[in-house]
């Protein structure tokens, strides 16, 4: 699936040339679009001529629609696309400052690069000044870097801010764009020189701007594809992780990564309160799958360091195979199943007989202890990794019969096929990066 | 009656927009990122900075970022887009019979001016948009087609801050 992971090919030609060919269609169409003419831009600031307006707005949602299309037929993963990350005070700041440069030098940076290609003196010197521009910011950012790094708000989209679905919300904004479009023309008609016949095609503007808003509401209308949908769109490299096993880790690979400290382990629960009182993992949280995938959720894990290994349990397996699915379908890496769930850590970790005793379990994704009483992560069993200590509880003198009050008392080293291999997610940065 | 060397019009806005819709498509769809023009130029001035005084590069934490160390600051997927784009703008700028080596500016502004001008809103201009992680293509181009709520933000901020100093400096271009 889209994107190709270029930094693979990074240091080669090819890459060079991915990158090059990219720039050359970028450069063409500024040109074409009469970008290199500074007039053309500074126009855009007294309403005779809005070109910058439709030529960016049509970009914009050209592309959102593509985007959007390709996302949801399953042909681009999302969640490995850049999405500048979100820094309200410095982005909002530079805005302002861009702006009061765009009217002093007539280009922005893109188009200055046009302008200095097709030999025009004053695009030269703005590309000139924009050397210099980095130069300075570079020498001077130091002295204000806590604001420049203030408020981090990560990857956070319009869709996540508005609580809609992308594709209505794709919808909102190629309507905001036609009503843009509709007011510059109004605007040109009032401020711009008098051009008569100079229209172009009317009829093919009208049938652009109909496609697009077909598209936006066929996307709005059929919705974000479903977590199960996305799943079968993944490559059978992917679901034959799952008949391997090898996104299911044994309770004593959880308990032997714990003991790394180079790792951060994070166990997530996903039973009902009910069970996950009775007895969990040692800090493990209480997750509802269907909140895993929220977009709050879903965004601290891609930006989480690969070092960060999260595993899914239920008393089973199933409820954590299937939020498994979703979260990969959704790009997650580094994220892995209990294998067996709570009912096999329990046998690999028993509690005493007195506070639960083994029965049957109702169905596969029951409990198959029955417990005297709630125990939450207070035994010893719910953190095999550490050494005992009198912080636990130890009911009945339970543990005493598996060896002694002295502390001498470990858990038998449960031999474990090691599946968690912490994976690096690749995302290239954006060109302004 | 037309003569040969005459420029070919612009093209259409709409029918522009919607050919750079879909090269920041592809630029999405291939690589996994837009389309961008400032970062290769810090890159490059690092790159530069780094022949005379490779020393305070490796101690500026954001420079060393870029071209400390080891890294080489000109092997970057931005330099290569900003050399295309150069590539790009001159060959369609040929085609069209646009490539002319000019000055271009308001009717009432020497070429001294313009010129003095040009430089000093590229400075300006490339010092905000390293404030802002990213120019007009990076940011407002790119971000805003994925959607990104911090450069629909600032999209709205350049617009604001061109519209608001536009009146004042009228002179200069009508």
């Amino acid at each position: 699936m889209a994107p190709v992971d270029v930094n693979a090919l990074s240091g080669t030609v090819g890459y060079a040339l991915i990158f090059a060919a990219i720039g050359f269609g970028f450069g063409s169409v500024l040109e074409m679009a009469g970008f290199g003419d500074t007039r053309k831009l500074a126009a855009q600031f007294y309403l005779s001529e809005m070109t910058v307006l439709k030529v960016m707005f049509t970009a914009i949602v050209v592309a959102a629609v593509l985007l959007t299309l390709a996302s949801g037929l399953g042909l681009l993963d999302m969640s490995r696309v850049f999405v500048n990350p979100t820094f309200l005070p410095s982005e909002i700041l530079g805005g302002l400052i861009m702006g009061v440069g765009f009217v002093l030098g007539g280009f922005c940076p893109g188009t200055s690069l046009v302008a200095a290609a097709t030999l025009k003196v004053d695009g030269m010197l703005f590309v000139l000044g924009g050397l210099v521009g980095v130069f300075l910011f570079g020498e001077s950012v130091g002295s204000f870097e806590p604001f420049w790094l203030s408020a981090n708000l990560g990857r956070f989209t319009l869709p996540e801010w508005l609580g809609l679905s992308t594709g209505l919300t794709v919808l909102l904004v190629v309507l905001m764009a036609l009503a843009a479009f509709a007011a510059a023309e109004a605007l040109e008609r009032r401020f711009g020189p008098a051009r008569p016949g100079a229209q172009g095609r009317p009829r093919l503007a009208w049938a652009g701007a109909g496609a697009l808003l077909a598209a936006s509401l066929l996307l709005a209308f059929r919705g974000d594809p479903s977590p199960d949908q996305r799943w079968r769109w993944l490559p059978a490299a992917a679901h034959q992780e799952v008949t391997d096993r090898a996104v299911f880790a044994s309770p004593a690979e959880v308990v032997a990564l714990r003991k790394d400290t180079a790792l951060r382990v994070e166990v997530l629960d996903l039973r009902g309160e009910h069970d996950f009182n009775l007895f969990h993992v040692g800090g493990a949280r209480r997750v509802a799958p269907a909140d895993l995938v929220r977009p709050a959720a879903l965004r601290r894990f891609l930006d989480e360091p690969p070092s960060t290994i999260t595993f899914l349990t239920d008393n089973g397996e199933r409820l954590a195979l299937e939020a498994w699915k979703a979260l990969r379908s959704l790009g997650v890496a580094n994220v892995y199943v209990l294998e067996g769930g709570m009912n096999r850590w329990l046998e690999l970790y028993p509690v005493p007989d007195c506070v639960a005793t083994r029965e049957p379990p109702l169905g596969d994704d029951a409990l198959g202890y029955r417990f005297a009483f709630a125990t939450g992560d207070r035994l010893p069993s719910a953190w095999p990794e550490l050494p005992r200590s009198r912080a636990f509880q130890f009911p009945c003198g339970g543990l005493a019969s598996r060896g002694g009050e002295g502390g001498e008392f470990r858990w038998p080293d449960h031999p474990y096929k090691r599946t968690v291999k912490p994976k690096v997610r690749s995302v290239v940065k954006g060109g302004c990066g | 009656m037309v003569p040969t060397s005459a420029p070919r019009p612009y093209l259409n806005p709409y029918l522009a927009g919607a050919l750079l819709g879909v090269v920041l498509f592809l630029a999405f769809f291939i690589t996994g990122g837009g389309l961008g023009a400032s970062g290769a130029l810090s890159h490059i001035q690092a790159g530069v900075e780094k022949w005379f005084a490779p020393g305070h590069v490796d101690r500026v934490a954001y420079l060393a970022d870029m071209a400390g160390g080891q890294r080489n600051s000109w092997d970057n997927s931005g330099v290569y887009m900003l050399v295309g784009t150069l590539l790009g703008g001159l060959a369609s700028g040929l085609v069209n019979r646009r490539t002319r080596l000019e000055i271009r500016k308001g009717p009432r502004v020497s070429n001294g001016a313009r010129l003095a001008l040009a430089f000093a809103g590229g400075v300006i201009m490339a010092y905000g948009a390293r404030m802002a992680r990213g120019c007009t293509s990076g940011q407002a181009l790119s971000g805003g087609a994925v959607l990104s709520v911090g450069s629909w933000a600032f999209m709205f901020a350049v617009f604001g801050g061109g519209y608001a100093v536009a009146w004042f400096l009228r002179r200069l271009w009508t």
